[in-house]
């Protein structure tokens, strides 16, 4: 049955890619997440009214994020080329499609961050700063769990975007769904591959929105 | 024992510089309630503000039980500050967690260990009488039962003052007079020196011991709270006394009323202390006479009752006199304001 639907499809090549785009997917989400987080938290303080207003560093971070957020995916990862070949030492393959996914997705995630804090009731800072709070308090024990619904939200979105940025990066050698898509199903002219691949993305998507939108709910209190 | 001395806050935009107090000097002493009472934009948010470090003064400064506030920096602010704590107008608690778990935040933040946390914790819900409500979030919770977390979580370090922040200003009447009592009760059982800010004279009324009155940012006006509601010396403290008590002008007694009736019409102001007597009782009693009460408005607060009496009576001149000098005897202000 599934022979003749897809003749050209090898099923382990399928799950080979699979496991490649959830392997990058996962991998940069979880590094976006950490540095999205330290990037907005810096951000959110240095901006102004902040706690720790400071100009300077505020436009140094916000031109860099912007820089990055602004660069097309598929020209970043060129752009990126000879950093990629500097700390993973080769330009193929899902390793070395992480730095251009990290620094593609964690400025985009880093803006989100930022609005989730800016929606952090002031009141609830300024009670926990007359409670004689550290600022590690503030942020771990207030402004993160406070935020957490819109972090969470931010993050699958990022994810989603970090999945179709990776099937971009398979495109020139990276390896995942999107390689398969195009090498095995466009450029043999085999729809089939093509269109497995495409479900199979689409599939991903869907769990990673699902999954986030249960941890949101589940999450929020209010 | 809180000092505020010449104090000023000019807040200052770079375009617009904006005087939020204005050379302000007062002092609560140690297990006072103490009300600033003033419209919004008098400047008691900043003042209050000044108590715990939250803004810095321009110039001035404020000391609690001898330690500078005004000038305090890193952690000598912040050890001071667990020991003043505040409650506020929206409440401010963490909707991420739940009643038990927003009471222990300040003593997570004191570094109290965890065993202890949870005996306080526990000790506190019952104190504020929260009992059964300790896994609720605050989003399950009605806005009195808020400002109770918010109270518990503000004495759970034991502080040695509590500032109210307009704490009851967005409850209903019946809710802000349960969390006034619950202030009450508190300041009496652990002798807690509370300062609060309203523009609400009943709060004032109700649990105040002293009183000052803010406007553009100075204190016109301050005193014992029955001395400033029996004598107010400025317009804008008249205004406030008139919130709760109508009699001063428009609801006075009208003596045209009583022109056809024989006999004298005495009118008795009381202030406070001698309130607790039944006066009219006893000159009832010492006389024989009847006494008939013609009008009257008292008002209660923290200090015994003040008011004014209006009270007709067919009496001799020697018994007038010598009802006049017994209410003098018992610092009651007799009047006499038609004579028979």
């Amino acid at each position: 049955m599934a022979e003749t639907l897809f003749p050209h499809l090898k099923w382990d090549q399928l799950w080979a890619a699979t496991l490649e785009t959830l392997y990058m997917t996962a991998l940069s989400g979880i590094a976006t997440f950490v540095l999205g987080i330290v990037l907005g938290l810096a951000l959110f303080l240095t901006a102004r009214g902040g706690l720790f207003q400071n100009r300077t560093l505020y436009s140094v971070i916000s031109i860099v994020v912007n820089v990055f957020r602004s660069i097309p995916f598929i020209i970043l990862i060129v752009l990126l080329i000879p950093f990629t070949k500097t700390i993973v030492g080769t330009i193929l393959g899902a390793n070395a499609a992480l730095p251009a996914l990290i620094v593609g997705a964690a400025p985009f995630y880093a803006r989100l961050v930022e609005i989730a804090l800016r929606e952090v009731d002031k009141g609830v800072i300024e009670a926990t700063r007359s409670m004689g709070a550290r600022l590690s308090t503030l942020i771990f024990r207030v402004l993160l769990p406070e935020s957490s619904p819109a972090l969470v939200s931010g993050i699958t979105v990022t994810l989603i975007a970090l999945v179709s940025y990776s099937a971009m990066a398979g495109v020139i050698g990276a390896g995942g769904l999107g390689n398969l898509a195009y090498l095995e199903g466009f450029q043999r002219n085999h729809g089939d591959v093509t269109l497995v691949a495409t479900v199979t993305i689409l599939i991903i998507v869907f769990i990673i929105q699902y999954c986030g939108d249960v941890m949101t709910s589940l999450l929020d209190k209010r | 024992m809180i000092v505020l001395r010449n104090i000023s806050k000019v807040f200052d935009n770079g375009k617009v510089s904006l005087t939020a107090v204005d050379n302000v000097n007062l002092t609560v002493e140690q297990g006072q309630i103490y009300g600033i009472i003033g419209y919004s934009g008098a400047g008691k948010s900043t003042l209050i503000r000044l108590l715990n470090g939250l803004e810095k003064p321009t110039s001035g400064n404020v000391t609690i039980n001898g330690h500078d506030i005004s000038s305090a920096k890193g952690e000598a602010l912040r050890q001071a500050r667990l020991k003043i704590s505040m409650v506020f107008q929206h409440f401010n608690l963490l909707w991420s967690r739940t009643v038990n778990e927003n009471i222990a935040f300040s003593m997570q933040i004191a570094g109290v260990p965890k065993n202890k946390i949870t005996a306080r914790v526990a000790e506190l819900v019952e104190l504020v009488g929260l009992t059964g409500r300790e896994n609720a979030y605050p989003s399950q919770l009605s806005g009195g039962q808020k400002q109770r977390v918010g109270i518990a979580r503000a004495l759970a370090n034991n502080p040695d003052v509590l500032l109210c922040d307009e704490a009851t200003s967005a409850l209903d009447p019946q809710t802000t007079d349960q969390i006034l009592d619950l202030l009450l009760d508190i300041n009496r059982r652990f002798k807690l020196t509370i300062v609060l800010i309203t523009h609400e004279m009943h709060v004032v009324r109700k649990i105040c011991d002293r009183v000052a009155v803010m406007e553009n940012g100075q204190v016109v006006e301050e005193g014992d709270v029955l001395s400033v509601f029996t004598h107010p010396q400025k317009p804008i403290t008249r205004q406030f006394v008139r919130q709760v008590s109508q009699y001063h002008e428009e609801d006075a007694f009208n003596p045209e009323l009583a022109n056809e009736l024989e006999g004298t019409v005495i009118k008795l102001t009381f202030t406070g202390h001698s309130t607790h007597k039944p006066i009219v009782g006893e000159l009832t009693l010492r006389y024989g006479l009847p006494f008939n009460i013609l009008h009257g408005k008292m008002t209660q607060t923290a200090h015994g009752v003040f008011g004014q009496l209006w009270l007709h009576v067919v009496a001799t001149e020697e018994q007038l006199n010598n009802i006049l000098a017994d209410l003098k005897h018992s610092d009651i202000d007799g009047e006499v304001i038609k004579h028979g």
